[in-house]
């Protein structure tokens, strides 16, 4: 533990020393240097996780509890949701650089706000649901015992909320890593100032041809990717497991070595222990957020006016933003420019397309080989969760390189760069999928001797049809956020490009042409929603209605 | 006057249906004193639970007032607390963090509310589960963490919402037996208890004073004043006084007389009840001549909740028992709650195969042939009789009409919209197409939502 300390403390150190103007400079070459470079790394990380989780805890709150906030709220977190974050990663670096010039804090506040955006979305999404969705009667508990809003929300709501905000901070913690690298890798293109980190070092490699500290930042990562996976997440997840609602024992649990340890050792209890009487001061304090339950009071007449009101001050403001913008854009490039970004939006989403019926195929039958044997599955499912959140940018220097050497072309090789990442959603959904067939149902089919093609049409796809949508819709979203990064790539000295609207953005993030990247993101997020309300959304449906178990 | 510590003044709730609100309670009346159990009994959707929230404070009523010691209500009521058929324990709580939620929302210090909890925890018997989690616990010892919970806030009135109904038999007898002696010891933290349940049997046994909120039998009835009455807004129905000597006897005498007289209110035959039934179509039942009787109606007549196979079974044991049976006492044979029975009882008398009389049910003369007769033939005297009955009736000939004789349940939907709220819509849907299924009248199908006429002689087996 002291051990720890002492690294975050020397690691953090670092950061603040190089407030001082000469210090952020050069980035060694030297391996050794990898595992310093790793913590500042993960500090960033921590960082994000740690800004997501407020705001989601605060927006969902406030989208949950405000009936005018929550028709605002929750259709804008959908729109920031379905925008291309990679696509302002140039933007931000440069805007916060500008902020606080002089050191590497600008670019620090840049990563760690990248990663944030990757993360921030999906936690509150999850928290305001499970907040919507508490229990009927734990709702009426809290209002007829009087609890105060501070002890309804560490009672019920957060403890509720606990399992799906666990569980969606650890997925988008394992997206994270691919920002992390992509904002660091940013910062060694624009020359001069690095931030020393895994994803620098690799930028670096790269830009160097060198494909022996590639494979060292490879192996960091690895590592990096395992060991918070093994001593932070599955800790955590195992320790969550006291918030199921549940009410009885369930026989299959969440389990974690450093849990039993941490269990088994004192200071976790004397801690608790400590900060008892602050918990007690705390609600005590909390008691000025007021009480629980409306009074019956209000007048209808009233709250009509009130929602009119703001329903007006909403449509003005979001019609003034639009208004402005269009006036902007007219005056810089004309409307014409979302044009060229509709067509090339066709090339990728014929990537899209390719890739997530090629990834389906080879997929879901392994995936579901892998969930209907539970040997198979525990071995594989914790290897795949990592593998998903292996940043595949970190592989796109192997296969540049591959692609240099078999001279296969982009347009071609980049939906296999956008596979490394989004492929995993697929496996790992259809192998949850698959471990949820019931045995009752398999041992029918056994019985009435129903194999192979037979069993998948009646038994086998519908059953793990809801579980693969979801996983596809993870994909496409993670294919299209890819293409930016994937439609133009560079490995040493070589620059290859494909035709398609993630390098159209690529293009303009890196001329500063913002006319076009926003025009660029806008379609692109315009592709996302149209896809996920034409097609998935459709689709989500029919699994909902036909075919939950 | 001081004594009256809960009063509910012309109470009404609504919810929204198509046509404006439709009220689930109506007009209720009601006074809880010191010193007194009172039992709402009611079937489901009687409006028992939406009442006991609403003195709860945790509903606001849409017309009249509730009171507590002559306070009108605005928010949630400080003079109660109340039970869950559910429990509501919170699970990542231990059974002390449990019980002492309420003295922490009420600013209690932790030492104060420790000591307070353990004296709580002891009373209601659990001491040595202080730190247990709930999912750890029996059903019987987590109910008992909600009564402590309840009671350690030491509220005026303890509001119980079926707190026995999700126990096994021999657990709940145990936890009430226990209750009431603690009630009646006076070490009762509480100078009231109001109590929701569907067990009749249960309500005489604890109870001094037992409401009958008046969700109507499944036969149709025109509402006070010759307005008629839309879905199954509930209303007081009857008030019974519990005269019998505690600790009581199932066997006592005045027991099952009473039971039997809230039975006959039940199924709308009681001294105190509401007239006669209509005349059921073609098949009178015996002792069913009321001249004045109303037409049935799509708003009058709702489905019972009840399944083919549930009424069919029923049919079937009346006629073992030569056609006919008490109530109270099928009740008991079958360890039935009323939940469970009435609407069976409801729906065999709907489609005249059975007679209310007093307080039993008899099988008539279709009846006895529905029950005697094989599956088709069975099929086929089901379906005559649903024909008449105004949902499934209202359907088949809606199909009839219809150019390609398929419609969409919407339309069906729409029509029940304006007498019943969107959940006792659903619940009518879900019946009539369960009911029409089994007759063969029309099929349902569930991707398109539509409803198909199934052949063009009602009754006739059709290929589906």
């Amino acid at each position: 533990m002291a051990v720890l300390l002492f690294v975050v403390v020397r690691a953090g150190s670092g950061t603040a020393v190089s407030f001082v103007p000469s210090r952020g400079g050069p980035l060694g070459a030297d391996p050794g240097h990898l595992p310093y470079y790793a913590v500042r790394s993960l500090l960033r990380m921590f960082a994000a996780l740690a800004l997501s989780l407020l705001f989601a805890l605060v927006y969902a709150y406030a989208a949950a509890h405000s009936r005018r906030l929550e028709r605002v709220l929750i259709p804008l977190l959908d729109v920031l949701q379905s925008v291309p974050v990679l696509a302002f990663l140039t933007v931000a670096v440069s805007g916060f650089a500008a902020l606080l010039p002089g050191s590497t804090l600008g670019l620090e506040c840049a990563s760690v706000f990248a990663i944030f955006t990757s993360q921030a979305w999906n936690m509150a999404f999850a928290f305001h649901h499970s907040i919507i969705r508490t229990p009927r009667e734990l709702d009426e508990l809290s209002r007829d015992l009087g609890f105060t809003r501070w002890m309804r929300f560490w009672r019920i709501e957060l403890p509720g909320g606990a399992i799906p905000l666990v569980w969606n901070a650890m997925m988008s913690f394992g997206g994270g890593w691919f920002f992390l690298v992509a904002s660091e890798m940013v910062t060694v293109r624009n020359g001069g100032r690095a931030l020393p980190g895994v994803g620098a070092y690799a930028g670096r490699a790269i830009a160097a041809g060198s494909l022996r500290d590639v494979g060292w930042a490879i192996a960091t990562m690895a590592v990096m990717v395992v060991g918070v996976n093994f001593l932070f997440w599955r800790p955590l997840v195992a320790w969550a497991e006291r918030f199921k609602v549940e009410q009885s024992e369930a026989p299959e649990v969440q389990r974690s070595l450093v849990l039993d340890l941490l269990r088994r050792a004192r200071w976790p209890r004397m801690l608790a222990r400590a900060l008892a009487p602050v918990g007690e001061a705390a609600g005590r304090a909390g008691r000025v957020f007021g009480r629980d339950g409306r009074s019956f009071g209000a007048s209808r007449r009233r709250r009509r006016a009130g929602d009119a009101a703001f329903a007006t001050v909403v449509v003005v403001a979001v019609g003034w933003g639009a208004v402005d913008l269009v006036r902007y854009l007219d005056d810089r490039t004309g409307l014409g420019v979302f044009g060229e970004p509709l067509l090339l939006g066709l090339a990728t989403l014929a990537r899209v397309v390719v890739l997530i019926a090629v990834a389906t195929l080879v997929w879901v039958p392994i995936g579901v080989r892998i969930g209907l044997s539970p040997r198979l599955t525990r071995v594989a499912q914790p290897a795949v969760q990592v593998l998903a959140s292996f940043p595949a940018n970190f592989l796109f220097p192997l296969a540049t390189w591959f692609f240099v050497r078999t001279g296969l072309p982009l347009n071609l090789g980049g939906i296999l760069l956008m596979a490394l990442g989004a492929q995993w959603y697929i496996l790992f959904n259809a192998i949850a999928g698959a471990m949820a067939v019931p045995t009752d149902l398999r041992e029918a089919m056994d019985d009435l001797g129903l194999r192979g093609w037979r069993r998948w049409r009646r038994l086998i796809a519908p059953a793990v049809f809801p579980a693969y949508v979801t996983g596809a819709v993870t994909a496409s979203g993670g294919a299209w956020n890819a293409s930016i990064v994937s439609e133009i790539v560079a490995f040493g000295g070589t620059t290859l490009t494909a035709t398609g609207l993630g390098a159209y953005v690529a293009h303009a993030a890196e001329a500063g042409d913002h006319p076009r990247l926003f025009a660029g993101v806008t379609v692109m997020a315009l592709y996302v929603v149209g896809m996920n309300r034409l097609l998935w959304r459709r689709l989500y449906r029919l699994a909902e209605r036909r075919y939950s178990l | 006057m001081t004594d009256e510590l809960l009063t509910a003044r012309g109470l009404t709730r609504s919810f929204a249906g198509a046509d404006g609100e439709l009220p689930v309670l109506s007009g209720i009346d009601l006074t809880v004193r010191e010193g007194e159990i009172v039992a709402l009994l009611g079937r489901s959707g009687s409006g028992k639970s939406t009442l006991l929230r609403c003195l709860a404070g945790l509903i606001p009523p849409t017309e009249g007032s509730v009171a507590y010691r002559g306070e009108v209500l605005t928010g949630a009521n400080p003079g109660t607390a109340m039970v869950f058929q559910t429990f509501a324990l919170l699970p990542w709580l231990t059974v002390q963090q449990n019980v002492e939620v309420g003295l922490e929302a009420r600013g209690m210090r932790a030492a104060r509310r420790r000591a307070a909890a353990s004296q709580a925890i002891d009373l209601i018997g659990l001491d040595g589960f202080e730190s247990a989690y709930p999912k750890e616990l029996s059903g019987g010892m987590r109910q008992r963490v909600g009564f402590a919970r309840a009671l350690v806030v030491e509220p005026d009135v303890l509001l119980m919402d079926e707190p026995f109904s999700a126990l096994d038999v021999l657990t709940a007898e145990n936890l009430r037996g226990e209750l009431l002696e603690l009630w009646e010891s006076g070490e009762f933290p509480t100078r009231a208890i109001v109590l929701v349940t569907h067990n009749l049997e249960e309500a005489v046994l604890m109870a001094d004073r037992i409401v009958v909120l008046g969700a109507r039998s499944g036969a149709p009835r025109a509402g006070e004043g010759g307005v008629p009455q839309a879905g199954f807004g509930g209303a007081l129905r009857a008030e019974y006084a519990v005269p019998l000597e505690r600790p009581r006897d199932r066997d006592a005498p005045g027991f099952a007389a009473l039971i039997d007289r809230i039975y006959r209110t039940m199924t709308g035959r009681g001294d105190d009840g509401p007239g006669p039934l209509p005349p059921l179509g073609l098949e009178p039942a015996a002792g069913n001549g009321g001249p004045a009787a109303p037409r049935r109606t799509l708003a009058g007549t709702p489905l019972p909740p009840a399944s083919v196979d549930g009424l069919s079974g029923l049919a079937e044991i009346l006629l073992q028992h030569d056609g006919r049976l008490d109530i109270a006492e099928l009740a008991d044979e079958l360890a039935l709650e009323i939940d469970d029975l009435l609407p069976l009882v409801d729906a065999l008398e709907l489609l005249g195969f059975g007679a209310v009389d007093g307080g039993g049910i008899a099988l008539t003369g279709a009846g006895r042939r529905f029950s005697g007769a094989h599956v088709q033939e069975s099929k086929r005297l089901f379906a005559e009789a649903a024909l008449r009955v105004p949902l499934v009736g209202t359907i088949t000939t809606s199909l009839a009409k219809a150019a390609d004789r398929t419609l969409r349940a919407g339309f069906f939907r729409d029509l029940l919209a304006h007498h019943y709220t969107s959940e006792q819509v659903a619940r009518q849907m879900e019946i009539a197409i369960d009911w029409g299924r089994y007759a063969e009248l029309y099929a349902y199908d569930a991707d398109h939502t539509e409803f198909r006429l199934a052949s063009d002689t009602p009754g006739a087996p059709a290929a589906v």
